[in-house]
């Protein structure tokens, strides 16, 4: 049983109540924050701690709070990245769910370290009845002193307002989410300027997701340091996993980053191996957008390396042989799924959801869905998965934001790992319809050159 | 007064002094020609266009004298601001060439392509974009996007067809005209320029969005298939106008004006906005003062005859001795001085027949 930072209290009956998480020693964290600290100090020890963005690029949040402007007289803002719409991720929707005074002691803490009286929260529209939960606990909060006016008689001000998003994906970018939050349309904004120095109103904000801010309250009441010792080198503290697919055990866990990918996927405290006793044919290690790995590449990188659950080991390879830790969504296939329609599925999405603002992204993932759909009804042809590639290719990296290399990478690495499965599509295109290509070779272990 | 502090910044090798402030796109086009990138969506009077299409990607080799490390990813010169010392490649560099022929290869597959009823052609960005880098065949196997028809009043068609969501009629309307009705109506690649619950563009200058449109999408319902652009001639004029300029480009065919439109700059921007009143509604000769013939500087179909200053009396500014650093030309030598043709002491009109070369060979004993 690994270290619990965030989730060690989850299962206490009545946590979601303030009552019951300040008799759990929740709030310590505040009052220690605001009355011992002073906000460079809270700063400095987030810096410490290491602790990365959980959103899913992985930014060291403290490299990003120390960024924040601080111009005379402008008000600064902290906003909470609760937009979780990836498919695969349903972390923070635990987390809010079930611990709503975490994120609050969290965001208050936080608030303080940036200087925000009217700190956000912007969750996804989907997430409805937590919207009440939040909203509840802030109304909580407020009653014992911890939020509003002149908190715990420090003086400081900070107030925090729920908004809902209205169901778009893109509004988890940061800056689609500044747009939106602001009441427009939410187009991601072409950066430079960065948010922490023109965001939300012009103004300075930071953007962060739920699960680093709640990060942020271990790390006030055991010292950065500590926190650092936790995991393994740039991969500090504890990181949420939200398990799913073709597994027994399904669902949010907290794990060291030092756990190994084998032993999350197979023992019986984290997954508990391959549901109905299938073999394993892959995996999306975090969250729809990151690379799908083969078997025999999600436990061992491509040096022989055992796998492990964080940052760099999960990215060990690059993209022609390894992945990312992304935003945490574990999605694992056994050997009946196919790959060519999980990527159309995945398409699909992207599709779906890009804002249409920039030309590569808005053009790119509508022509690469129509492409997939054809191969997947068996009226694909070869040279269909090289135009792929190279429409891919010609969205990555030059779109306004991230969504164009959230839909482009995973077309590549399917193409890139289960080439032949594309092909038999192609070629099969009857069978392809009634049956599954299934495990191939994608299980053998791969050679590893002396 | 203080002042600005200029950049120094090499574009295709070509340095150029800015400053601080100005983006690499603006620089680029200090130096003109092939170095400026194509824009299709960045207009310079428009605050906050630009970064959209993608087409003016650049490569930055380097970032800036005190930060020297290339950016990894191409950026859109319009929205990025030059650093000093910056080194930019842009037609230099094939990373960028294939990520424009990328996007010009997206912007594409949902273009109906119907230029020869477009009134649109000859003018029209995204055509003079696909002949630099387009191919002349489409990968795109698939039925073009279609939508419901919008009716915008009798002024302005829009077809949404031909929209390349460059959200400039967008930013006309919200910093132009005091009543926005019109904007961007669902997302991906289903978004189109709409009003809400069909409403007409009806405003003052609400003409203008016809000149920003890069494309076809939005043209004058006042000049819909009339004629092509190509066979009318371009004169500016000027009118006496109580809400706008008045200064404007005539179309004018014989002695009858097809279309008014502003004028507009060498990279196809207005330099002043006009009313509707001079658009729509002024189109007798008699309504303006003519000021004289319109040069049209850019390559585009349009411009054929209408360059400014013409080709022959353009003269190359660098000598050939400069451009050899020095060296003078061996190889080229003055046809007068040497051919016997010239030689004053033989007069042709003296010989009965057709002259030959051993007229003029003194040596022939």
């Amino acid at each position: 049983m690994g270290v619990k930072l965030l989730l060690d209290k989850a299962h206490v009956p009545g946590i979601r109540f303030f009552e019951t998480y300040r008799k759990e020693g929740g709030y310590q964290a505040v009052e220690k924050a605001l009355k011992q600290m002073d906000p460079a100090a809270i700063v400095e020890e987030v810096k410490k701690s290491g602790v990365r963005g959980r959103g899913g690029a992985g930014f060291p949040a403290g490299m990003k709070w120390s960024f924040i402007a601080k111009p005379e007289g402008v008000p600064r803002h902290l906003v909470c990245n609760a937009d979780e719409s990836e498919p695969g991720t349903f972390k923070d929707r635990y987390l809010m769910e079930f611990l709503p005074h975490l994120l609050i002691e969290g965001l208050i803490i936080s608030s303080f370290a940036l200087g925000s009286n009217d700190t956000y929260i912007y969750i996804r529209g989907e997430y409805a009845w937590i919207v009440d939960i939040l909203e509840q606990a802030i109304d909580e909060a407020k009653a014992a002193g911890f939020l509003g006016k002149n908190i715990l008689g420090t003086g400081f001000d900070c107030e925090i307002y729920v908004q809902r998003g209205a169901g778009a994906y893109i509004c988890g970018e940061e800056t689609a989410l500044i747009e939106s939050l602001e009441g427009k349309r939410g187009n991601p904004r072409i950066k430079p300027p960065f948010p922490a120095i023109e965001g939300l109103w012009k103004r300075p904000t930071v953007v962060n997701n739920v699960e680093t801010l709640a990060a942020v309250v271990p790390i006030i009441n055991m010292g950065g340091d500590e926190y650092a010792k936790i995991g393994v080198g740039r991969s500090t503290g504890t990181k949420l996993i939200s398990a799913c697919g073709n597994i027994n055990k399904p669902g949010v866990y907290e794990i060291e980053m030092t756990l190994s990918v084998e032993e999350f996927l197979y023992s019986d405290e984290y997954c508990g191996g391959i549901a109905n006793g299938k073999r394993l044919k892959a995996c999306i290690p975090g969250g729809s957008s990151v690379p799908i790995l083969p078997a025999n590449l999600l436990l061992k990188t491509a040096k022989g390396e055992t796998r492990l659950m964080n940052y760099e080991s999960l990215s060990d390879g690059g993209f022609a042989s390894g992945s990312m830790m992304g935003s945490g969504g574990f999605i694992v296939l056994d050997e009946d799924q196919c790959i060519v329609k999980n990527t159309y599925t995945l398409a699909r999405f992207y599709r779906h959801e890009s804002c249409g603002q920039c030309s590569p992204c808005r053009e790119g993932t509508g022509w690469m869905e129509k492409i997939l759909k054809n191969i997947d009804t068996g009226k694909g042809k070869m040279s269909d998965i090289d135009l792929l590639w190279d429409i891919q290719r010609k969205i990555e990296g030059n779109t306004i934001c991230p969504l164009g290399d959230a839909a482009a990478w995973p077309v590549a690495a399917a193409i890139r790992h289960f080439r032949d499965e594309f092909e038999w599509h192609v070629t099969h295109p009857e069978e392809a319809q009634k049956r599954n290509y299934g495990l191939a070779h994608y299980a053998d272990p791969i050679h590893v050159p002396a | 007064m203080s002042e600005q502090p200029l950049f120094k910044v090499t574009i295709d090798n070509i340095t150029v002094e800015v400053p601080a402030g100005t983006s690499i796109l603006n620089a680029a086009r200090k130096i003109g020609g092939d170095v400026a990138p194509p824009a299709m969506c960045y207009y310079s009077k428009l605050e906050g266009s630009g970064g959209k299409c993608r087409t003016c990607l650049v490569e930055v080799s380097k970032g800036s004298e005190k930060d020297p490390r290339p950016m990894p990813k191409l950026v859109a010169s319009c929205r990025t601001t030059v650093m000093d010392g910056m080194e930019v490649k842009n037609i230099t560099s094939d990373r960028v060439i294939d990520a424009r022929n990328g996007v010009v290869e997206f912007l594409l597959i949902n273009h109906p392509l119907d230029c020869p009823v477009c009134d649109q052609a000859g003018e029209c960005h995204l055509q003079d974009l696909s002949y630099d880098h387009g191919k002349a065949g489409t990968r795109y196997e698939f039925q073009r996007r279609t939508f419901k028809k919008h009716d915008l009043g009798d002024k302005i068609q829009l077809h949404m067809t031909r929209c390349i969501l460059c959200y400039r009629c967008v930013f006309t309307a919200d910093q132009l005209t005091g009543k926005r009705e019109h904007g961007v109506l669902d997302r991906g690649d289903h978004a189109e320029i709409a009003t809400y619950i069909e409403k007409n563009l009806d405003n003052e200058f609400i003409g203008n969005v016809i000149d920003v449109c890069p494309v076809g999408a939005l043209t004058d319902k006042t000049f819909r298939f009339k004629n092509r652009v190509w066979f009318l001639k371009p004169v500016d004029a000027h009118r006496d106008c109580p809400t706008c300029s008045g200064k404007v480009t005539l179309w004018n065919r014989g002695d009858e004006v097809y279309r008014v439109t502003a004028r507009k700059d060498q990279w196809g921007e207005v330099e002043d906005w006009i009313c509707n009143t001079c658009r729509f509604d002024k189109k007798q000769t008699s309504d303006w003062v003519i000021e004289g013939p319109r040069l049209i500087d850019r390559h585009s179909v349009i411009a054929q005859g209408h360059y400014a200053g013409s080709v022959g009396t353009h003269k190359p500014t660098e000598t050939f001795e400069a451009v050899h650093s020095g060296r003078q030309p061996k190889l080229l030598m003055d046809i007068h001085s040497v051919s016997e043709v010239n030689q004053t002491d033989i007069t042709l009109s003296k010989l009965d027949r057709p002259a030959h070369s051993t007229d003029f060979n003194h040596n022939k004993d």
